[in-house]
Formats: structure tokens, C-alpha cells, sequence
């Protein structure tokens, strides 16, 4: 039973690293950048919820949305000033923004939060399923369910929506998408704002979770959330959410075998879908154009 | 006075000088095309016009307004479209989104009316709407991109190469296609490098080198241009 337990532990860590992938990945797809602080927001995120529900006492579901709202206006205003500037730079001046970018949060959290690790009440709930030999925890349960939710919903967005195709009118040829009338700047503005407002989703299941808070908690689990995007295919929706499931059951086994390599296994994974398949599984290779 | 007015622009690509003091009309109900070798500059003509780029100097009007400066997308609902060189559809969309792309700007409740316009045009795009545009072929890209364009209901349709890479037999058909919207009432401007195509059906032309206009006169003179039929039509 202790395989099945796992199996489900790690589908629900997996289904988080999914959530956050998938900001990663839209925003990859669109601008054709890292965001190497799509991390620090979930942390931000996290504390948000924390003195909402813990210092005023709020509901968490407040909380969360308090968060979500937080977390989207952060998004677009870390796009606006640090990434919208660059938009002719190189892409490793971006990156090294996106990296300061991540600093400046981490080191802002310090300054207005602290150093000490707060301990995060679970916004779901505590116990499990009355199921005999199974421990389907209500966190894990509700965390999967959240991330079923919520692919579903961007594959609608998507598909289906003007501003959901304008988006992959964008990712695939701006200047024919600026042709079309798109306001291409806005476009990506819009997709900095779902990826943060799913990860300030995210952080609530997280924490949930893995309660220890601190400047630096959003940081890991975003490094591990690129993996996973890498993983699945860096620009893919559902090669995210495959990427993230994956990913979070083969760091649970690997924690089963020995705690202290499952994170240096998580980033061997990588390397391995890097040097067999540089798409990532689901990714398509990209016909330059000549 | 004319519906586009191209004043004395210069536009660099970093540290080349593209387009060098250019300037042009088109007059409503025109076909006007702008011929040259690769590199003449033609496409950065375009490009300029569309909003993608920007001139240092000079003046683009569009219908008595000034457009210098005013982004592409912003454009569009003035009645300007663009048909890019490559046709650059959006290779993973399907044909359908593909024209609705086209109708971005556009009330939703006029799409469907539009759309089939454009399946009535090019009924190959009806048979595969559902079809994503990557795997049509090149000439039925090339239709999807002018249709694409006509989803926006231009005044003045600018069309960049559109006989580029197809076979003889469906640059004939584009070049029909390009008549019948002329006829339709569209204002064209045609930049093409396959020149005695373009001249046989514009009204007038200019013949562009090193990103200067050296030439013009209508598109029968040009044709019987001795200079102009050495460089670009084989004799």
C-alpha cells in the first residue's frame, strides 16, 4: 500500500509543480523568456495568505483571492518595468533581469517579513479520505482536483477564446499577430497575469502541504515547476502538466530511496530529457526559418 | 487626393540604410506595384507603411491622415492590411482561426458574414477549415494569408510577394485573384520581384534599387522600359 500512497503523494506535489509550470510555459511561449521569478511570486503569493488568514483572520478562501489579485497586479508590474524595456535586448539580458528580478523579491520578503520561517496553516482542511489501507489526504485530494480544473480551463481559454488565440497567434509570429490588429504588448501583459494568478493558486496548495515559509521557499519549487516545464516541452500547456506529474512522482520515490538525493534525481531527469530529447516529451522542434 | 502618400521616408535595419528617400502615391482603386531585386528594399517599404518599422524622415498618409509612427496594430481598423512576405499563417492554427485572426478587430457579429466572403473567394479554405494551416500547401497558404487580410475588410491591401515560391500555374492563379479584388474595389499595393507578372496588371509601378526608386511610369510603359526589361524581365 505504501506504493500507492506514494504514487498519490506524488501526483499531488506533481499536480503543484504542474500549476506553476504552466506560468512558466505560457510565458515562455509567448515572450520568449524565462521568468526566473515566476518562483518569488508564489512565495509572495504564500505570505499574503499567511497574515490574511493568520494576522486578520480573514477566510481562507479570502485569502486566497486576495492572493490571486496580489499576485496578477505583481505579475504584470514586474513585466511592465523589468521585462517590457527588453523586448528588442538579447535574451540572456533578460534572463539576468528575470534573475535580479528574483533577488528583489526574495530580499524584499526579508526586509518587510523577516527572516524567520512562519509555519502556514493549511488553507485546506486537515485529515483523509475514510478510505481503509489508502491515505488520500482532503490537501492532496483537493490539489489534484485544482489542477484538473484548471488545464481544463486554459485548454478552453485556449482554443476557444479571441484572447486566448490571440495569445498563440502571439507565440507563433508577432509581427503576423501585430498585422492582425493584436495588441501584441497587451497580449503578453495578460499572459504574465493568468501565470501569476495561478501561481498565487499554486502557493495556497503548496504551503498546504509543506507548511515552513520564508523568503526563499518560492525559489526551489519554481526551479523544480521549470524542470517540469522543461521536461513536458517548454511552450506546451499539456507538456507542463504531463512534465509536473512526472516530475513530482519520481522526487517522491526518490525521497522514499534516500531524502537527501531526490532533488539531485529531479535535476538528473532534466539533464537526461535535455540530452535525449532537447523538445522535452510533448515539444515540438522548431523549424527555423530560413 | 491620394488615398496613401509616401513622402520622403528613410528607414535603417540597424546600421543599414534600407530605404533611402522614398517616396510614392497610390491613388484609390489602383494597383500599384514597387518591383525590384532581393534587397531593393521593397518589403522594408511595406513593412513601414504597415506600422512594423518606423521612418526617420518624411511622412506616410493614409486617407488624408498622417500614420507615421502609429503601431501596426492600431492600423488595422483604419482599412490597411498587410499580407506578409512568407504568407506567415499561424502554422499551428487551424484555417479557420487562422481567418478569424484575420477579423481581430473586427465586431464579432460581422465574423461569420466575413468568413464566407472569404470561402466564397477561395473555396479551397472552405474544404479545410478544420485543417491547421501547417499543412496546406504553399499556394494554399498563400490564399489563407490573402484571406486573412480580406477578414479585415481593407481599403488598401498591401501584398508582399505573393507569387514567391509557388509554381507558375498558381502564381497565374494568385495573380487572378489579385485582378478580381481589384475589380471587387480593393486598392492594392504590390510588391513583387517576379516583375513582368506585377507589371502586367498594375496601372502603375516603380522600379526600386538599393533602397531608391529610380524609375516609375505606368505599368505598360514599364514593360517596354529598355532598362528596366534588362534588369528584371530577362531581355
Amino acid at each position: 500500500m505504501s506504493f500507492l500512497n506514494n504514487l498519490i503523494t506524488g501526483i499531488s506535489l506533481g499536480s503543484v509543480y504542474a500549476i506553476i509550470a504552466l506560468g512558466y510555459t505560457m510565458v515562455y511561449g509567448i515572450a520568449k523568456m524565462l521568468n526566473f521569478a515566476h518562483g518569488d511570486i508564489i512565495m509572495v503569493g504564500a505570505y499574503v495568505i499567511f497574515f490574511a488568514t493568520g494576522s486578520f483572520g480573514l477566510n481562507p478562501i479570502v485569502g486566497i483571492l486576495l492572493a490571486v489579485v496580489v499576485c496578477t497586479v505583481l505579475g504584470v508590474v514586474i513585466e511592465g518595468l523589468a521585462y517590457k524595456p527588453l523586448r528588442q535586448a538579447s535574451s540572456l539580458a533578460v534572463l539576468i533581469t528575470a534573475i535580479g528580478v528574483s533577488y528583489f523579491l526574495q530580499n524584499a520578503a526579508l526586509l518587510l517579513w523577516g527572516a524567520d520561517p512562519k509555519v502556514f496553516t493549511s488553507v485546506i482542511p486537515e485529515g483523509s479520505l475514510p478510505i481503509e489501507g489508502v491515505n488520500i489526504t482532503y490537501v492532496s485530494l483537493v490539489t489534484v482536483l485544482v489542477c484538473i480544473i484548471i488545464m481544463l480551463a486554459l485548454t478552453w481559454f485556449t482554443s476557444k477564446t479571441k484572447l486566448g488565440k490571440a495569445m498563440r497567434a502571439c507565440s507563433e509570429n508577432k509581427d503576423a499577430a501585430r498585422l492582425m490588429g493584436i495588441n501584441v504588448n497587451r497580449t503578453i501583459s495578460m499572459t504574465f497575469a493568468i501565470g501569476s494568478a495561478l501561481a498565487a493558486i499554486a502557493s495556497a496548495l503548496l504551503f498546504s502541504s509543506y507548511k515552513n515559509l520564508i523568503p526563499t521557499s518560492g525559489s526551489l519549487p519554481g526551479i523544480k515547476a521549470f524542470t517540469a516545464a522543461v521536461f513536458g516541452g517548454i511552450g506546451s500547456i499539456p507538456g507542463a502538466m504531463l512534465g509536473g506529474i512526472l516530475l513530482g512522482i519520481i522526487e517522491t520515490f526518490a525521497k522514499v530511496i534516500n531524502t537527501n538525493i531526490s532533488d539531485a534525481v529531479v535535476f538528473a531527469v532534466l539533464i537526461i530529457v535535455l540530452l535525449v530529447k532537447p523538445a522535452g516529451l510533448l515539444g515540438k522542434t522548431i523549424r527555423e526559418k530560413v | 487626393m491620394a488615398m496613401l502618400n509616401v513622402e520622403n521616408i528613410n528607414v535603417y535595419y540597424g546600421a543599414i540604410h534600407a530605404v533611402k528617400d522614398v517616396s510614392f502615391t497610390v491613388e484609390e482603386g489602383e494597383i500599384i506595384t514597387l518591383i525590384g531585386a532581393n534587397g531593393a528594399g521593397k518589403s522594408t517599404i511595406l513593412k513601414t507603411i504597415s506600422g512594423l518599422l518606423h521612418s526617420h524622415t518624411g511622412s506616410i498618409t493614409f486617407q488624408g491622415e498622417n500614420i507615421g509612427g502609429i503601431p501596426a496594430h492600431k492600423l488595422i481598423p483604419k482599412g490597411l492590411a498587410q499580407v506578409p512576405e512568407g504568407r506567415a499563417v499561424f502554422l499551428q492554427m487551424s484555417v479557420e482561426e487562422n481567418l478569424q485572426m484575420g477579423g481581430y478587430t473586427r465586431p464579432a457579429a460581422e465574423i461569420p458574414g466575413s468568413l464566407e466572403r472569404v470561402y466564397a473567394q477561395f473555396p479551397r479554405l472552405k474544404e479545410r477549415r478544420r485543417q491547421v494551416a501547417g499543412t496546406l500547401s504553399g499556394g494554399e497558404q498563400q490564399m489563407l494569408a490573402m484571406g486573412r487580410a480580406l477578414m479585415s475588410k481593407p481599403k488598401l491591401l498591401m501584398l508582399d510577394e505573393p507569387s514567391m515560391g509557388l509554381a507558375p500555374i498558381l502564381v497565374d492563379q494568385i495573380f487572378d485573384i489579385i485582378k478580381e479584388l481589384h475589380r471587387a474595389g480593393t486598392t492594392i499595393l504590390l510588391v513583387e520581384q517576379n516583375a513582368q507578372m506585377a507589371l502586367s496588371v498594375a496601372d502603375r509601378g516603380y522600379v526600386l534599387e538599393t533602397g531608391r526608386v529610380v524609375t516609375t511610369g505606368t505599368g505598360a510603359a514599364l514593360l517596354q522600359d529598355e532598362s528596366v526589361k534588362k534588369a528584371y524581365l530577362g531581355g
